[in-house]
């Protein structure tokens, strides 16, 4: 059974520390710089390091049974939510998936006030008003619902709080734990309730092959996590 | 599945095919017994044209593609645009355009619908009498729908507008309203913030200094909305708190307009009445006085039909007048076989105003109800 973990990092380091309460101890070879380790303590279980932003397509795909990743991510990068089933949330790697504004708008507070300045700022820039983000789905879905028009999406996979300052963008839409990166980049967070509230989730794939053998080592596990079997109904023939 | 298509599972190969085919052609044999010329646009359309036109939304809803020179491409979501933009680049006043051909729309994960689907339509660009164009459209789709026991709804997005007119309020809430006519719970959260007069009043009764002193307080100047136009927003904020709230008069008038549903002809005996007490509905009644005696003098008994003044409300941005839709009622699984309507401020979005309206058939979903039945 493939376990997909962060290949580095905090995340990966808890997640270490969180498998080891269900007696599953995972150790990284080569002091960790190799892309390796092993598991003790279930047997079965093959351990693939990857990316935490490529665990949700590995899921989806089926090339790995179980994977560590954010709830944001999964909600991003996966449109059919079917493929992939929670299994327990893991406590840690809580952030949020807010909009932020500069300070200096006073006059905004919500995305109604938002909707506004976008007209507004079509009117007076012949543009429409630019959001940062790199989570395009869930961000397009949520001014969608709000009913916000006349903004345009702007990727940005990193540093997406400079991009107020450096004129590409005039609003952020990003993940934010502390909120400490938007307060030094004078930004504000939008009084409504966030996009998302993620954290780090154990997830199963509904795709991968699950067989016999596969089947059994999972059981066990859910079995040590107190948690109902989470593989998928076997198939018929 | 590899011959299925849309609506119908054998569409790609045999007799399906034929059939499809063969109904193709007599709708555009219809389509050109009407005058239409036969168009062609390409698959793949400039992306920005789109976007400038739908926003961000049309993202969710079209495929996207980079191309290394030409930017983002999408794949035709619909002939309107292509279609309008040949006029403007080609035609003369009046014409009529025929086209068949498939179109590609992203579609939520499990909801089955089709992510490529035939149109068959029919479009008129001609700046005349306005309710005869409307009814010429709508009787060539009675005709090329005759006898198919499908039910049709019309409405008309114009008489929205002209509610809003009659509220006869400040331009500025005015716009708001006009803005989000396609968008009810922003066009609801709009008319609300129009009674909300103690929001943020303690920021709202400061002074220009103060606020200036505020922002800047706050942050440096960071990103191009400056502080100007922070202040310039707060004024207009200040000031909309001395204008009246809307009356229970007005918010009723605008309430059984949005409600308006029964035939054309009891839409228009509703409209009259109300135009007594607020005189700018009275162009939305004439309009649709107008468009019954047009639909009688094509043959059709125009009072009747169906007629809510929110159909298309959702569905159709964009088009701001006449709207009708064809739909089997016994078949919730399809879409509307057949939708259409007025789309002047489409054609105004995308360059010199055209008043135009016009129409698609989706003849794989016309078939998929014969098969069944």
């Amino acid at each position: 059974m493939k376990l997909g973990l962060p290949s580095k990092g905090r995340l990966q380091a808890d997640a270490i520390s969180w498998f080891s309460q269900f007696r599953i101890e995972i150790s990284r070879t080569d002091g960790g710089r190799e892309y390796a380790g092993s598991v003790i303590g279930l047997d079965g279980i093959e351990l693939v390091l990857l990316s935490a932003g490529e665990i949700p397509r590995e899921l989806a795909a089926g090339r790995i049974h179980l994977g560590v990743t954010g709830t944001d991510l999964v909600r991003e990068k996966i449109a059919d939510p079917s493929v992939i089933t929670p299994v327990q949330e893991m406590g840690f790697g809580h952030a949020d998936l807010i909009v932020a504004v500069p300070k200096l708008w006073i006059d905004v507070d919500t995305m109604d006030d938002l909707d506004d300045v976008a007209a507004r700022f079509r009117a007076d820039h012949g543009m429409r008003l630019r959001v940062a983000t790199k989570y395009h789905n869930l961000v397009r879905r949520y001014f969608s619902e709000h009913g916000v028009a006349d903004y345009v999406l702007v990727d940005s996979q990193g540093a997406t709080e400079g991009t107020i300052k450096n004129e590409t963008a005039e609003v952020v839409a990003d993940i934010t734990s502390s909120g400490e990166t938007l307060r030094a980049n004078h930004l504000k967070i939008l009084s409504d309730a966030p996009i998302l509230k993620s954290q780090a989730t154990l997830f199963a794939s509904a795709t991968a092959a699950w067989s016999p053998e596969t089947r059994q080592i999972a059981d066990e596990l859910a079995a040590r996590m107190s948690v109902a079997s989470f593989t998928p109904p076997a198939q018929q023939k | 599945m590899i011959a299925a298509r849309a609506y119908m599972p054998d569409g790609r190969i045999g007799t399906g095919l034929e059939r499809l085919e063969v109904e193709v052609s007599r709708l555009m044999a219809l389509f050109a017994e009407a005058g239409a010329q036969k168009v062609e646009p390409g698959a793949l359309l400039d992306a920005d044209v789109l976007l400038d036109l739908y926003g961000e939304d049309i993202r969710g809803r079209a495929y996207v593609t980079q191309d290394p020179v030409l930017g983002e491409r999408m794949l035709r979501p619909d002939f309107t645009v292509p279609v309008t933009q040949m006029h403007a680049a080609h035609g003369a006043e009046p014409a009529r355009y025929a086209y068949a051909g498939p179109v590609w729309r992203r579609q939520e994960p499990g909801s089955g619908r089709p992510t490529e689907y035939l149109q068959v339509g029919f479009e008129i660009f001609d700046a005349s009498d306005a309710a005869r164009v409307d009814a010429e459209v709508f009787a060539l789709f009675s005709a090329a729908l005759a006898g198919q026991g499908l039910a049709v709804e019309t409405g008309d997005l114009g008489v929205l507008f002209a509610a809003i007119d009659a509220l006869d309020i400040d331009a500025r809430r005015a716009g708001m309203l006009r803005r989000h006519v396609w968008r009810p719970k922003r066009f609801r959260r709009v008319l609300d913030t129009f009674s909300n007069t103690t929001r943020r009043a303690a920021l709202l009764d400061q002074t220009v200094e103060d606020w200036r002193a505020a922002a800047l307080t706050a942050s440096p100047q960071n990103g191009i909305r400056s502080v100007d136009e922070v202040i310039a927003r707060l004024s207009d904020l200040a000031a909309e708190r001395e204008l009246p709230e809307l009356s229970g008069e007005q918010r009723q008038m605008l309430q059984q307009v949005l409600d308006t549903k029964g035939s054309l002809f009891s839409a228009l005996t509703e409209l009259t009445e109300l135009s007594h007490n607020f005189p700018p509905l009275a162009k939305a009644a004439q309009r649709l006085e107008a468009r019954i005696a047009a639909l009688d003098a094509a043959g059709l008994d125009g009072g009747a039909l169906p007629f809510a003044a929110s159909f298309g409300r959702t569905t159709m941005e964009y088009y701001d007048g006449f709207v009708f839709g064809f739909v089997d009622r016994e078949r919730p699984d399809l879409p509307p076989v057949a939708s259409g309507g007025r789309y002047d401020a489409l054609t105004a979005a995308l360059g010199p105003a055209i008043p135009a309206v016009g129409g698609i058939i989706r003849p794989e979903a016309l078939l998929s109800r014969k098969a069944a039945s």
